[in-house]
């Protein structure tokens, strides 16, 4: 059914159609629709499934973390400081196993105090054991939590959706909700192989020496390498059911680019737009928009960037001293390999300042007189 | 039971004989919270999920792969065995499963200190959990350093002799009854049957309830291991740690009525950490129980 939704309430609906069994959360701008509307379901009936309405984002993982350990499907929602103040269960849930799911708002952090897009807040998470997944439409979001799900649970990796401040989170879009029959078909419900069980007691997480550690870690890096192969195999079997599919990346025009912008969230819409243009000036670009970032899919960015002569990324996050995160990740999965062009990074959209068709063309330009990086991170868009 | 008690017609053994956890765990010797884990699964029974978070029992229980419990236990982040175990609760019942006792088990630091906003959540919200705190008055797990159930006059690692702690200890069970939850109660390891009694009268109970369980640790108190029943029975003796149990927030039971209440002298003397202490400084200590004594009579039934 076709329904003119927000993105938050497309998080809310893929929650409710994955059958979350188990939702705890705590509002915070621009995550708290998706909350109030999941309330409202569980109220209702809607969605059968325990709301617990905790009094700290940390709380709210730590019970979807004992949900999960108990075997129900747990789900949560979150942005920014709160996303921060779970940081430490974000690594209890990834090096627990336990597969979550989670929608996550991009939203600046303070201070100043800041409610709008950028991907500091979700990229500060990359080393938790959490797939990272990049939205750019409402429609993508609702099908990126149910398949989301299906990955999580076959590998016993937590996941976060993660979609842009306001551009998204309040943006009402057409979006086909998927029948619920069909998801269940998608979906099966989630059985652990081991769960807290009073007739098969066994002690999770415990005091771990040296000679276990570092296999438990080795394990989970094993099945997040896993991730990318299963996410396009679940996308396959999603795209025969309901017509759309996930994948990793999403390039556009990058077959006879001679120049790629490598984005991520909507800013890849918005670049989109952009690359039409430049085309229509004679410059041959293309734009390939990141969807998964953990783990990184090394091989499909490869294969698009071995066919083009320059790529700038372009990122809505900064990790001071370092540049943009998005580029530092790009570089290192060029490194090394044959027929890469160069890779320039240019930092913009922080705190939710526009990224617009302009900005594209002004990195293109810059680009253009450029062969390779240098030290100095170019900022975009920074009043003089 | 021993064959000797069977024969012995003069003994009744009134726990439970089960015995839900195992020789072989990693407890110091004369270990309070160990007796404290024992009576409480032998009133909880098998049925029963433990949440326990970092604490001496995060070790106790033995390393992984390891356990020395026949429960499951998950091992929960510092800050969040309410939560975490509010988590299973729910998981539970969403997987059919409404009969398994869910217990939050942590020390007096994950519980009076970092834990506590957590603890005050899950209170509020009267989620049906059984919380424990075994308190042995500091954190003992990292080396004896104060938390706020450290008492006034006691060293610890971060309160040496010189600086002693100069404030008195939280008052957790007040904190937790003005939750208005229906059950509060304190126990002792030296009084396993009032102990395993209020456990299970706890476990007939839905929504939160709160155990203040007086644990002593020899190893942060520096008192003999074969010390810990005698210290833990003059604690409540003395009447610094009364025997109670408050529901809903307003009905207080005594349990033991301590009619001629010892001084807090020999219980002093019997622990190193208030070797340093003054003759006005324990008359200080002896005016705090005192006082706390009085106003415990003047709202309670005995």
């Amino acid at each position: 059914m076709k329904k003119v939704i927000m993105g938050n309430h497309a998080l809310s609906y893929g929650a409710m159609l994955s059958r979350a069994q188990v939702i705890s959360a705590y509002p915070i701008t621009p995550q708290t629709q998706v909350v109030e509307l999941l309330s409202e379901m569980c109220a209702d009936g809607t969605l059968n499934a325990q709301f617990i309405k905790v009094e700290s984002e940390h709380s709210a993982m730590a019970s979807c973390i004992g949900a999960s350990a108990a075997g129900a499907r747990a789900f949560t929602a979150t942005s920014s400081q709160g996303l921060a103040l779970m940081h430490e269960m974000l690594h209890w849930a990834g090096g627990g196993r336990h597969p979550i799911v989670m929608g996550e708002v991009n939203r600046s952090m303070a201070p100043g105090w800041s409610i709008w897009a950028d991907q500091n807040d979700s990229l500060s998470q990359r080393d938790t054991g959490w797939m990272q997944f990049y939205c750019a439409s409402n429609q993508e979001v609702l099908d990126t939590v149910i398949q989301a799900f299906k990955v999580a649970e076959t590998l016993m990796l937590p996941a976060m959706v993660i979609l842009d401040a306001f551009a998204l989170s309040h943006t009402y879009e057409v979006v086909d909700v998927p029948d619920q029959a069909l998801v269940d078909k998608f979906l099966p419900p989630f059985k652990p192989a081991i769960k807290l069980d009073p007739a098969d007691p066994r002690a999770f997480g415990g005091l771990t020496g040296s000679e276990h550690y570092m296999e438990l870690r080795y394990k989970l890096e094993k099945d997040m390498e896993k991730a990318p192969a299963l996410i396009e195999e679940t996308g396959r079997e999603y795209e025969k059911l309901f017509g759309r599919r996930l994948g990793l990346i999403d390039p556009y025009r990058c077959e006879d680019a001679d120049f790629v912008f490598v984005t991520s969230g909507t800013a890849g819409y918005t670049a989109r737009v952009a690359v039409d243009e430049l085309r229509a000036s004679g410059v041959k670009a293309g734009n390939l928009r990141m969807k998964l970032f953990r783990p990184f899919p090394f091989q499909a960015v490869r294969e698009v960037l071995a066919k083009v002569k320059k790529a700038a990324v372009v990122d809505r996050n900064c990790s001071y001293g370092a540049g943009g995160i998005f580029y530092q990740e790009v570089k290192s999965a060029v490194y090394g390999w044959p027929g890469m062009p160069p890779i320039l990074g240019y930092v913009t959209g922080l705190g939710g300042r526009d990224i617009t068709t302009d900005s594209f063309k002004e990195i293109a330009a810059h680009a253009a007189a450029r062969d390779r990086a240098d030290e100095e991170i170019v900022w975009i868009g920074v009043k003089k | 039971m021993t064959q000797e008690a069977k024969k012995d017609k003069k003994f009744t053994m009134t726990l439970p004989a089960d015995e839900l956890m195992a020789c072989g765990h990693l407890a110091c010797q004369g270990c309070g919270a160990t007796l404290a884990m024992r009576y409480m699964l032998k009133a909880v029974g098998q049925k029963a999920i433990l949440c326990i978070p970092a604490c001496c029992w995060a070790v106790i229980d033995g390393p992984y792969p390891y356990s020395s419990m026949d429960v499951p236990i998950y091992h929960c982040a510092f800050e969040t065995a309410a939560s975490t175990a509010t988590g299973v609760k729910a998981g539970l019942e969403m997987t059919g499963d409404t009969g398994t006792t869910v217990v939050a088990w942590a020390g007096d630091g994950g519980t009076f200190d970092i834990g506590i906003q957590a603890l005050s959540g899950a209170a509020e919200r009267n989620e049906d959990i059984i919380y424990v705190c075994y308190d042995n008055e500091a954190y003992m797990n990292t080396g004896i350093q104060r938390s706020s159930a450290t008492p006034f006059g006691a060293w610890t690692t971060t309160t040496p002799v010189k600086h002693f702690k100069n404030r008195p200890k939280k008052d957790i069970v007040a904190i937790m009854a003005a939750h208005k939850i229906p059950y509060v109660a304190t126990a002792s390891v030296a009084y396993p049957e009032d102990f395993v009694r209020k456990m299970k009268k706890a476990k007939e109970i839905k929504g939160t309830r709160f155990f203040h369980v007086y644990a002593p640790c020899p190893t942060g108190w520096k008192s003999r291991p074969d010390d810990t029943i005698k210290l833990a029975r003059m604690a409540v003796q003395i009447g610094y740690f009364p025997l109670i149990e408050i529901e809903n927030g307003e009905k207080t039971t005594l349990n033991m009525m301590i009619k001629q209440r010892k001084p807090v002298d020999e219980y002093l003397r019997l622990q190193g950490r208030f070797r340093h202490l003054q003759p006005e400084q324990v008359a200080a200590i002896q005016a705090q129980i005192d006082t706390r004594w009085e106003h415990l009579l003047r709202g309670c039934t005995v």
